[in-house]
């Protein structure tokens, strides 16, 4: 079932077009991979989904109601977003971050599973053993999956990651994309914004390519991520090589590898 | 974290007890008139309908509790409670522990606005005049500073103080002029207003600032699960449900009205609202219910002491008490800003 669908979506930051005729559905059960070069629009897009940012043409539906119509609240329990940025402007215990993300659940029959959901998100993200540290004092890394902790403990049915995976090292990249894995199969609708090629490639159902403000793929990685057409978008030449069916991506070093295949 | 929130939190509640009492008993006991405990005591009950043999049997005695010791005992309750709860709501807002109303210049706002109706003799709201015009200034003040000041959902240090610099610059020159077109009455309560001092506090005034206080506490503790949201960034308190505008202007209102208050009637009384909830938070961690709380008991209990400092230090006279909160606050402050230079590496 669609979650969130835009239709037509074109959005500017700054007096700038960023989007442009973005139309994108995303489906409970799966992991959305979305992908591009830096300034195309993947953040931008992501912002449009989450309900952010008003695009200045389209329409954006969450469960099939206009995103324009839900407070605050109701879209809190509906979506869930992780942001770049995971700055805690107080010295909070990392426990406390997590448990932030219940609150849009505060008075609510739901919130009777506020404990599972925070024993669970800390779990699935291996921060247990942190939940008595300031969350001011951890390392880059451990910011990143404590933050993610929290939005899983959100539990919404659709989940949107913006870059995720930046500040992580391999294994917890690889940590992080197996709980999306599981969300999706637990039923939620997971968005990512990647910028490993072959992450997108190894964990996503469905990748969708943005370049310069359009969508100008989307479908099963191995149909997406080809060597001509990343080779086309990234201005860099590449090779694809096959793990288990799914495609890793590598870019040619040595010589020539600036020049594109034409 | 070897002590578990529960236990420090019952032992910041009980400490802060013991010092407010102490403070309220001692500041009724000392003055140029002693009276003994027992007086004190005994006056409470008479009061509250208890005849008891503790009472004061001379009318100076009763009179000096009651006209000039009491009020100004609740007044420093009140404004130090409203002025630490401002504080600590301004830096939920900013996102920074070194927002402060004093430091960014809202006090001098509400300073400048409670001049202007004093030189010009504005009376159209009686005796609310000055209370209202001290929460216009602070209001405006407010309004300028975070708007200057933000960028991305949050304030930098040095954005934040450069504009306070700006702010407390211009309401000082305001004072200045109006101190130099004003008469002598009004120059004497203008300088009283740069000051601060709860000398001569009257009933009246008392109620208006303790009502301010209580109503103000209790908002902001309402607010204080948005204001731990907050603390994730503006981004990521509306993707969990808050309403960052309406919580944004709702918040700036408040701190100027709490502000407002406390200077409409004591003048400019610079630090409070960033010492006490800066130490509140050492002992009990950020969360904004129980910090904001016991930031208006902490907030009261200083206050009290400052006031009885600064009728005590120097034997005969009263000092303005602006000036000594300001003696301890300013190194607090340079050691606070200190220390955010050396854990960020720099004055981000």
């Amino acid at each position: 079932m669609t979650t969130i669908s835009v239709k037509h979506v074109a959005a500017s930051l700054g007096g700038t077009r960023v989007l442009e005729s973005v139309s994108l559905d995303v489906q409970e059960g799966e992991v959305l991979a979305l992908v591009g070069p830096n300034g195309a629009g993947k953040s931008t897009l992501l912002a449009v989904l989450a309900g952010d940012l008003r695009p200045e043409l389209g329409t954006v539906t969450i469960d099939g109601r206009d995103i324009r119509q839900l407070h605050q609240l109701e879209l809190a329990r509906l979506r869930s977003v992780l942001t770049q940025q995971n700055a805690v402007s107080f010295s909070f215990l990392v426990r406390q971050v997590v448990e932030m993300g219940r609150s849009p659940w505060e008075r609510t029959p739901q919130a009777d599973g506020d404990e599972a959901a925070i024993e669970d998100a800390m779990a699935a993200t291996d921060v247990t053993g942190l939940d008595a540290r300031h969350y001011t004092a951890l390392s880059g890394g451990e910011k990143a999956r404590v933050s993610l902790a929290r939005v899983l403990a959100q539990q919404a049915r659709t989940v949107l990651l913006d870059e995720p995976t930046a500040s992580l090292d391999l294994r917890h990249q690889e940590d992080v994309m197996r709980n999306a894995r599981e969300l999706a199969t637990a039923g939620a609708a997971v968005v990512v914004v990647l910028h490993d090629l072959s992450l997108a490639g190894a964990w996503a159902d469905r990748v969708a390519r943005l370049s310069e403000g359009r969508l100008v793929a989307q479908g099963p990685a191995r149909e997406v991520l080809t060597a001509e057409r990343v080779s086309e978008v990234y201005g860099l030449r590449v090779e694809i090589i096959e793990q288990q069916g799914r495609p890793v991506i590598l870019p040619v070093r040595g010589t020539n590898s600036l020049t594109l295949k034409q | 974290m070897a002590v578990p929130g529960p236990v420090r939190g019952a032992a910041l509640a009980i400490g802060l007890a013991v010092v407010l009492v102490a403070g309220v008993i001692l500041s009724a006991l000392v003055g140029q008139l002693p009276v003994t405990p027992a007086e004190v005591i005994g006056s409470i009950l008479r009061a509250a309908g208890i005849q008891n043999s503790w009472a004061p049997h001379d009318p100076i005695i009763e009179s000096t509790l009651w006209v000039v010791r009491f009020p100004r005992i609740v007044m420093g309750l009140a404004v130090g409670a409203a002025l630490a709860v401002a504080g600590a709501v301004m830096q939920a807002i900013f996102g920074n522990p070194l927002a402060e109303p004093g430091v960014v210049g809202v006090s001098s706002g509400a300073a400048l606005g409670a001049a202007i109706g004093i030189v010009l003799g504005l009376s159209f709201l009686g005796g609310w005049s000055t209370a209202v015009l001290a929460f216009a200034g602070g209001l405006l003040a407010t309004l300028i500073v975070y708007f200057v000041s933000r960028a991305n959902g949050r304030t930098e240090v040095v954005t934040l103080l450069l504009t306070g610099i700006a702010v407390n610059a211009f309401g000082g020159a305001g004072l200045a002029l109006l101190l130099f077109v004003g008469n002598t009455a009004s120059r004497e309560q203008l300088i009283f207003w740069q000051l601060g001092s709860l000398n001569g506090s009257r009933w009246g005034e008392v109620a208006i600032v303790v009502g301010v206080a209580i109503v103000g506490t209790i908002v902001a503790c309402l607010l204080g699960r948005r204001y731990d949201l907050l603390a994730l960034g503006e981004r990521s308190a509306r993707h969990l449900g808050v309403n960052v505008e309406a919580l944004r202007i709702g918040s700036i209102v408040l701190v100027a009205l709490l502000t407002g208050a406390a200077v409409a009637f004591c003048g400019i009384i610079a630090f409070v609202g960033l010492v006490v909830p800066h130490i509140i938070r050492l002992a009990i961690g950020p969360s904004h219910r129980p910090l904001i709380l016991a930031s208006a008991f902490g907030g009261g209990a200083l206050m009290i002491f400052a006031d009885l400092g600064a009728r005590t230090i120097v034997p005969g006279a009263d000092l303005p008490i602006g000036m000594l909160t300001s003696l301890i606050g300013g190194p607090f402050f340079f050691w606070l800003l200190f220390r955010a230079r050396r854990q960020s590496g720099g004055w981000a």
